[in-house]
């Protein structure tokens, strides 16, 4: 262990405190979250809850899983896993294929594919004209929902990236073995690419679980997605200025729903986590 | 592996002697064919994206027409309406609601730059304050915990904002952080701090930064992982102590990184994300406008996607208007970061 001087050690102890700092803000609301979802009705309602649960109850948590609020939030969270399951496949096909396509050397006219699709990252045909092509094609359903949205030049580009780095000699072991352009895609590339296809998949994923606007927008309520409930359920709690007869207060239920929303992607998350910091560096993207 | 390319050498040179072969085709086109013939299945692989980004990115282009039609509600085709020419930019840029337009542009910019000015410089820090911890548990731990934000919905941590600045009511005692306020003496009992003009640009630019300030470190944490330790030995012979170091080593050594972060993040200072905008201030009355309205919002609820009302040639408008600007801003940021550093996004 080398010496320290005074400087570097001072420096040293301020980033291990305010890194602290940084990580305790970042969690707290999340705390606070569960805290206010399982407190008793009265605590809650009197603002006695700052950090830990106060008077535990499952009360709000029954009522979202089992109770009189389960209906619309149990419709709302299939509706979203099912935009987020077909939704990430697509995209990721989508994208995997474009991707290999333009890692090519030999693919005609590469540039002008490379600029039509980079292009769309520097322009978009803006608010009201994507609405009225979404109009336009009927993507007003859960189908719709799935085919309109979820390719991204971005992701696009990283994955090309990273699968031009791939070993061209493994390749051509390949070709020469016979195999054909899927072949080699699914059983050369995409086992290589773990890292990129993770943060890729994270990323759509993600897009799908969290999008809000234009499902909101785009589809009617049975097929509208968890996000536009919570949405909705939050509105609520502000609004009740009545005393309810349930037994929990409603600013629980909004933070149970809140909960529950965000358990998947907390699960997923710390295995995902160690693929995407990689991922996210090779994304310096280039032509 | 490498035998077996070493055994197969010669059909090697069989598979390139077919493509010199196809070099040799008469014509351009006779080339094409024969290449495409020959990897039919990567051309496959081309139709997806060619379908998805015709209809769903470049088929909307057409669209911007509205802007220049007496185009009022969406069940009209495009085709049908009549042309208005520039009638529909110069009502909204001088017409007697222009001042809603200006202010809306000038929102964009103020909430832009006081984010690029707060928000730039975080992440930074962070990632300094990262590296000095050499403890790697804790540092990976620590890392892992601040990027979690950036992967929860923009409805649930605007939901967890409007539930904790609330200002109560009869049956609900005020938000947590609202009391905090209060308790402090910062704000008056019970004000509503999110139909307030005047906190919304600090709840926006602040929760922002908790939000997104630890997954930006990302990318700064790995330019200073890339420094040499060596540079700071160097340093330490010649008496350099921590502050120095950090200026003449870490800053130095990160600064192509920097340079073009920055770069990218002024390219991008139009492009707002209206779904926090509109979640922040959602039914929380008109006032809240004077600081909150930007372009893309202003867009949104003057083409009745937000509210009833629609204009919609006059959002249109300004949603080109908004589209080019934000174009020129990228590309120049773009053209910029190609000619210092050699690196850039495209």
């Amino acid at each position: 262990m080398k010496r320290l001087d005074r400087s570097e050690l001072i420096f040293k102890i301020i980033a291990y405190v305010l890194v602290t700092a940084f990580v305790l803000t970042t969690l707290y609301p999340f705390i606070y979250s569960i805290s206010m979802a399982i407190s008793g009705e009265l605590a809650v309602t009197l603002g006695n809850v700052v950090l830990w649960p106060v008077d535990i109850q499952f009360d709000a948590v029954k009522a979202l899983i089992i109770g009189d609020r389960a209906k619309s939030f149990w419709i709302s969270y299939t509706n979203t896993l099912f935009y987020t399951f077909y939704g990430t496949f697509y995209s990721i096909v989508i994208s995997v294929f474009a991707a290999y396509a333009l890692s090519k050397t030999n693919l005609i006219f590469k540039r002008q594919i490379s600029f039509l699709i980079v292009f769309t990252m520097w322009f978009s045909a803006g608010l009201i004209p994507t609405y009225i092509n979404y109009r336009s094609l009927m993507v007003n359903n859960r189908w719709g929902i799935i085919y309109a949205f979820g390719v991204q030049a971005f992701n696009i580009l990283l994955l090309r990236n990273f699968f031009k780095g791939i070993s061209k000699e493994i390749e051509e072991a390949a070709i020469v073995d016979g195999a054909s352009d899927f072949q080699i895609l699914t059983q050369v590339y995409l086992p290589m690419s773990k890292s990129a296809m993770a943060t890729v998949t994270l990323f759509y994923a993600l897009n799908r679980w969290n999008g809000y606007f234009w499902n909101m927008r785009l589809v009617q309520g049975t097929e509208h997605p968890l996000q536009v409930i919570l949405r909705g359920i939050t509105e609520d709690a502000q609004n009740t200025d009545i005393i309810t007869n349930y037994p929990y207060s409603e600013f629980s239920l909004v933070y149970a729903a809140i909960i529950l929303s965000i358990i998947p992607v907390i699960v997923v998350y710390p295995y995902l986590q160690k693929y995407f910091a990689r991922g996210v560096n090779i994304g310096g993207v280039k032509e | 592996m490498k035998k077996a390319i070493k055994m197969n050498e010669e059909q090697l040179k069989k598979l390139r002697d077919e493509e010199i072969l196809i070099g040799l085709e008469k014509t351009r086109w006779q080339r094409y064919w024969k290449l495409i013939k020959k990897n039919w299945q990567v051309y496959l692989m081309l139709i997806p994206v060619f379908l998805f980004f015709y209809l769903f990115r470049y088929r909307p282009i057409g669209g911007i027409l509205v802007a220049f039609k007496n185009y009022e509600n969406y069940a009209e085709t495009i085709a049908s309406s009549d042309f208005y020419g520039l009638y529909a930019f110069k009502f909204i840029m001088f017409g007697p609601q222009a001042d809603r337009f200006w202010q809306a542009f000038r929102n964009t910019f103020t909430l832009s730059t006081y984010g690029l000015f707060f928000g730039f410089p975080i992440p930074i820090i962070l990632a300094l304050f990262f590296s000095e911890i050499r403890n790697e548990k804790y540092r990976s731990i620590t890392q892992i915990i601040s990027y979690l934000p950036r992967f929860i919905s923009t409805v649930v941590i605007t939901s967890i904002i409007a539930l904790m600045l609330s200002s109560g009511n009869i049956a609900q005692a005020p938000g947590v952080l609202n009391s905090f306020f209060t308790r402090f003496g910062w704000i008056e009992k019970n004000t509503p701090m999110l139909s307030m003009p005047r906190y919304f640009r600090s709840i926006y630019i602040i929760s922002d930064i908790w939000e997104g300030a630890g997954y930006g470190s990302i990318v700064y944490f790995a330019a200073i992982m890339a420094i040499s330790p060596t540079n700071y030995e160097a340093a330490k012979m010649d008496g350099a102590n921590k502050l120095d170091q950090i200026r003449y080593v870490t800053l130095p050594g990160m600064a192509p990184t920097l340079t073009i972060m920055l770069i990218l993040r002024v390219g991008q200072m139009l492009n707002i994300g209206y779904e926090k905008v509109i979640l922040l201030t959602m039914d929380r009355g008109t006032d809240i406008y004077k600081t909150s309205e930007v372009l893309s919002t202003y867009v949104l609820s003057l083409g009745g996607l937000t509210t009833g009302a629609s204009q919609i040639n006059f959002a249109a408008a300004a949603d080109v208007f908004n589209s080019f600007i934000a174009m020129f801003l990228v590309l120049g940021a773009n053209f910029i970061s190609r000619k210092v550093s050699d690196t850039s996004l495209f």
